[in-house]
């Protein structure tokens, strides 16, 4: 039997940041292929371009014999590759045959063909297993239903591959298995799948192979028979530390008798955290390690006021913390959030703005309360000299001229400015370059140094374990893991990270 | 309970006509007389067409400020045609082309330089008025009385004006129940996003969304030509929050996705136009009427805010274990 899809050698870079390094496999027909790797290790960029959304700098793909060059989305489709994304793009103002026709109505002249419509709708409905009528509405479904939905619009083209993109994260167990059982009998008429999941139990029951990426190039691959979750684990967790950290010199005052700086007791929000419990103090380093979508920014926002929590307390210097950001920001807490550019900048205002932004009040002047420009332009001068800022005319241009590394200094600057007692640090690092990423972590000791405590988040382990005192794992909304230094390890992380990612009975013994 | 809550407010609007009609004809004797009421629903013909057309802009969350506007100045070239000697078909085209025309251009101010509906129709709003005031000269202009024979003729006993906003309203109805670009704009509605990964052409999709509009704001313009044979600086004035209003009370949503050209723009229409008719009928002072109006307006759009977060919460849900068993029960069947 040839393959159905060969990839040979792809090598993508972003930046000059190479993401994917020659990666290379082949899926055959009817066959089903898991694909495992932990965070940034190249999985989305692999599947943007099977999915023509991206194009590799070099390398080939051949469908079928042929060389596969889609030019985009609508193109990989027509090819006979589909895609089920982890957030569903359905409409629930639309009934389910409209969200499976949406763009290739039957149609006669101007209107749509109800009839024929209907018919098609309703056996590509059967064919997942949906009992209900082509005219329901899909605000109607559960999220396992929609999820069935989406694979029936994936069905449409008759497709040769289906990628399922973490399909089972929403699902009840029932509907899980109900999702394996299609994935089986559409295999058996020939279609092929690969199965991207971070539930490794699913994985190893479902797929007949599988591929683990790590550090964007394939780390271990064979029949599923093979594998275990321990040797999956081993694959994905890797080893060496590429980046040049900063030595973690001074740690911080180690005495038991003093209170904690932040406590956290038992925190809860149903659907978001569970009985969420931990302390921080002065001068740590605590990095909050976890999976995409495990809990940690949801945490964060939480922390700093941003949503509710159902139960539990949050204690800073002994105080229980109450409001939202305003009353928090002045008990000394501060937020570097996860995406910069949504909700951590005005992009349209001047750096100096942007600095100020947190601590206005605490600079206005006089009787009228006024703000004075030159009152406030050495104290612009001199945190962002802290910071290296690097601006070309002295901060008065807008934020958004900067680079994604100045930039988020430029954050750091304002919340310094604030000099919080607690400092959360969401995804610090993301898209900013080596050198940029180096001063940044040199702040970080900096501020641990000078008394101030820091929950790090982030995504890219080697930082977690140069930076932390002592890291926290979270995995579906839960801790499921504590670790301090210098008991870290890569594979001891990723386990935690995998836990609760629970799998399914097996259905078809 | 809440989809109880949900029902009742999806049908607010014959709740609240049925209460109006009542009032104003418990009242004002006379009110509720056969001739009175077919009067009604003649006189609420251009606000339910121009109705009609906001609903296809709203569809997409977008509004559209201008018709009132567009009205005005496609009636004031048509006017101005027919004086200096043009035929009244000729004027009557040049009035439907407008229209479209000054739809295309809002839908290429939103679509193309991306400037928030509001603002770009607010926009042209002024653009219209101003242009209508410069042809009119600021005057008001009484047309040949071919205008008024057009608005009182009848077709098979039935007024034409009634005619043409029942042809306008089933158009449009299956404009968008029946074709893949009604579908696709409801899609459009929901999430812009959403429905270019989808593969839809949204931009053309909006754009066409406001020609709608803007042919809908001149046939309403033909219509009140009819009524009033004469075009004045006040033509058309304050009826795009009549439109919007109308439609919201139809059911159509503000925010998108949501609505229906009928019957929610007709009674939404009627339900203004009784409001009106009404106050004259019991002699109200005329200067409680932009009051009253603005009532409506109110409660049409705190209808529409109500319906929404119903909707919300009503379609939320969080894992019930009711999911697991209902699931079982079908996978069963």
């Amino acid at each position: 039997m040839s393959a159905l899809l060969e990839i040979d050698n792809l090598v993508k870079a972003f930046h000059g940041v190479p993401v994917l390094r020659g990666v290379g496999f082949e899926i055959r027909a009817g066959t089903v292929t898991g694909l495992v790797g932990g965070n940034g290790a190249g999985k989305s960029t692999l599947m943007n371009l099977l999915g023509g959304n991206l194009r590799p700098d070099s390398g080939a793909m051949r469908l079928e014999g042929r060389v596969y060059e889609p030019e985009n989305s609508a193109a990989a489709a027509r090819a006979g590759i589909s895609f089920v994304h982890q957030e569903l793009n359905l409409f629930p103002n639309l009934t389910l045959a409209e969200n499976l026709f949406l763009t290739d109505f039957p149609i006669r002249g101007f209107f749509i063909r109800r009839s024929v419509l209907a018919r098609q709708a309703a056996a590509l409905l059967a064919k997942v297993g949906l009992p209900h009528t082509p005219d329901t509405p899909l605000e109607h479904l559960t999220p396992g239903e929609r999820q069935l939905v989406e694979i029936a619009r994936a069905l449409h083209g008759n497709p040769k591959l289906i990628i399922l993109d973490e399909p089972t994260t929403s699902l009840s167990p029932p509907e899980c298995e109900r999702l394996f059982r299609l994935v089986r009998s559409l295999q058996a008429e020939g279609c092929a799948f690969i199965f991207i999941s971070h539930a490794l139990g699913d994985v190893l029951q479902l797929c007949g192979r599988i591929l683990v990426l790590r550090d964007g190039a394939v780390a271990d691959q064979g029949p599923a028979g093979d594998f275990t979750i321990a040797r999956l684990v081993t694959s994905m967790a890797g080893r060496e530390i590429k980046q040049l950290f900063p030595g973690r010199t001074e740690l911080p005052v180690a005495d038991a008798d003093t209170k904690p700086l932040l406590e956290v007791r038992g925190v809860r929000q149903p659907g978001v955290v569970d009985n969420i419990r931990f302390t921080l103090r002065r001068g740590e380093i605590l990095g909050l390690s976890g999976l995409m979508g495990a809990g940690r920014t949801e945490l964060a926002r939480l922390l700093f006021g941003l949503a509710p929590h159902r139960s539990g307390e949050i204690l800073l210097d002994g105080k229980t913390l109450t409001g939202g950001p305003r009353a928090r920001i002045r008990a000394g807490l501060a937020l570097l959030t996860e995406s910069r550019g949504e909700d951590g900048i005005c992009a349209g205002a001047s750096v100096n703005d942007n600095i100020m932004l947190a601590t206005l009040p605490a600079h206005a002047w006089g009787p009228l309360g006024l703000l004075s420009n030159a009152r406030l332009k050495p104290v612009v001068r001199k945190v962002s000299e802290s910071v290296h800022l690097h601006t070309r005319r002295e901060g008065a241009e807008p934020l958004r001229r900067l680079s994604g590394g100045n930039q988020q200094k430029a954050v750091l600057a304002r919340w310094l400015l604030a000099e919080p007692k607690v400092l959360i640090l969401d995804e610090p690092t993301r898209g900013i370059d080596a050198a940029a990423k180096f001063e940044i972590y040199q702040l970080i000791l900096a501020l641990a140094a000078a008394g101030t405590g820091v929950l790090l988040i982030s995504s890219e382990q080697e930082e977690l374990l140069a930076l932390s005192d002592r890291i926290l794992v979270m995995s579906r909304g839960r801790l499921t893991g504590e670790f301090v230094r210098p008991d870290f390890s890569p594979e001891s992380l990723l386990r935690a990270a995998l836990a609760h990612h629970h799998s399914h009975p097996e259905t078809h013994p | 309970m809440k989809r109880t809550a949900l029902i009742l407010l999806d049908h607010a609007v014959i709740l609240l006509f049925a209460g109006v009609l009542l009032t104003f004809g418990f009242l004002a004797p006379g009110f509720l007389s056969w001739a009175s009421l077919g009067n009604l629903l003649i006189q609420s013909s251009p606000t339910a067409v121009l109705a009609a057309g906001m609903t296809f802009v709203l569809m997409v969350a977008g509004v559209d400020l201008s018709v009132g506007a567009v009205m005005a100045l496609a009636a004031a070239v048509a006017g101005k045609m027919m004086l200096g000697g043009f035929s009244m078909p000729l004027a009557l085209a040049a009035m439907l082309f407008m229209g479209p025309a000054c739809g295309l251009v809002n839908g290429l101010l939103v679509t193309r330089l991306h400037i928030a509906a509001f603002i770009a129709t607010l926009g042209t709003l002024w653009l219209g008025r101003g242009g209508a005031l410069w042809i009119t000269e600021t005057r008001a202009m009484n047309l040949p009385d071919s205008f008024l024979h057009l608005g009182s003729s009848r077709l098979l006993g039935i007024p034409l004006p009634g005619i043409i906003c029942a042809a306008v309203l089933a158009a449009g109805n299956v404009l968008l129940e029946q074709t893949p670009f009604g579908r696709q704009l409801r899609a459009t509605g929901h999430s812009a996003v959403a429905a270019a990964k989808a593969g839809i052409n949204v931009r053309r999709l909006v754009t066409a969304a406001y020609v709608i509009c803007g042919f809908c704001a001149a046939l309403a313009g033909i219509l009140v030509l009819g009524q009033l044979g004469a075009v004045s600086p006040k033509f058309g004035l304050n009826k795009e929050f009549a439109a919007i209003a109308a439609a919201v009370l139809g059911g159509t949503s503000l925010f998108g996705g949501r609505g229906a050209v009928f019957p929610g723009s007709l009674l939404g229409a009627a339900l203004i136009q009784a409001v009106e008719n009404g106050l004259v009928a019991i002699n109200a002072n005329p200067y409680l009427y932009p009051v009253v109006t603005s009532a409506v307006i109110f409660v049409a759009v705190l209808l529409d805010t109500l319906r929404q977060r119903l909707r919300a919460a009503a379609t939320r849900r969080i894992f019930p274990e009711t999911e697991a068993k209902a699931f079982s029960a079908s996978a069963a069947a």
